[in-house]
């Protein structure tokens, strides 16, 4: 009995240490799934979607992070074949630029009125 | 004057919200891949569709003529659309036609092809879909047409058109 229960926890951890393993390869590939837009369903990320296209992507990313390749050239391989649009996080480009200073240069220019008002309150 | 200058600026900022929500109801909120960016064929290996056996791309490709790729699958209602034109373009002898046989049946796709006819010079099998994300597909049907550099001249999303057949023979001429 005493030989079975050892053997049994032996086999929990094996168990567990194989998940624990996986669980980063699975981590990578939802946080890359997450952020890939699905072009059937759109609006949908690709890890939400069940369409087609969507089961083809999970397969690809899978593949290419078994083979060891970085999230960046992942992402890279579908901005090539897609378009930056496929990515929900949009990178700084010439592009890109109104999309990404424009709420930093509300803030500032928000910032600067709520000072000036208070200066003069003050004053 | 200071009144009359907040009003003109608020005034200036609705029009401009106005003009970018008018000018964006013209737009489609469906987004297609830009579909006229040249670029290279990747390099891939694909099953046979008649023998299973598996041939590189340099292989499918090894011509130097204009190829015609065509995604296609049995249970796809436009691909039976298409067929007839598609039959029309094998005739033409400056083209080779391959058609990408996409998440099919083996059984079913036999069928089709015995009941429409053969217009594929070669036929090559993807059956779980990702063959077509390297030519940057994302449906079916979808046609590519392929120049002598191997490189994609243009990709037709959805059923081609007898325009479609035309402006391929003008090109591949």
């Amino acid at each position: 009995m005493k030989i079975l229960k050892i053997f049994i926890i032996m086999f929990l951890c094996i168990g567990f240490s194989y998940l624990k393993s996986d669980e980063k390869h699975d981590d990578l590939k939802n946080k890359i799934l997450k952020n890939i837009r699905c072009l059937i369903c759109q609006g949908q990320s690709v890890y939400d979607s069940e369409s087609d296209f969507a089961s083809s992507i999970k397969m690809i990313v899978d593949r290419k992070i078994k083979e060891g390749q970085q999230e960046e050239l992942i992402y890279d391989f579908l901005k090539e074949k897609y378009g930056d649009w496929i990515i929900y996080d949009p990178e700084l480009n010439k592009n890109t630029y109104i999309l990404w200073l424009l709420p930093l240069l509300l803030f500032l220019l928000g910032g600067a009125i709520i000072y000036k008002t208070i200066k003069k309150k003050n004053e | 004057m200071k009144n009359k200058f907040s009003l003109l600026v608020v005034i200036i900022f609705l029009s401009f919200c106005f003009s970018v929500f008018y000018k964006g109801l013209n737009y489609s909120n469906i987004y297609t891949p830009n579909i006229n960016d040249k670029k290279k064929i990747s390099t891939f290996e694909a099953k046979d569709f008649n023998s299973n056996v598996y041939l590189n791309s340099e292989k499918i490709f090894e011509e130097d003529i204009f190829y015609i790729v065509n995604i296609w699958a049995s249970w796809c209602v436009p691909c039976r659309i298409e067929h007839p034109l598609l039959m029309e373009l094998s005739k033409n002898q400056s083209i080779k036609l391959i058609g990408l046989n996409y998440k099919d049946n083996f059984d079913n796709a036999k069928n089709f092809i015995n009941e429409f006819g053969n217009p594929y010079d070669q036929i090559i099998t993807d059956n779980d879909g990702t063959l077509s994300i390297e030519f940057g597909a994302y449906g079916v049907p979808e046609t590519f047409i392929i120049d002598k550099n191997k490189q994609i001249l243009r990709k037709i999303i959805g059923p081609i058109n007898k325009e479609i057949v035309e402006e391929i023979k003008l090109i591949t001429k």
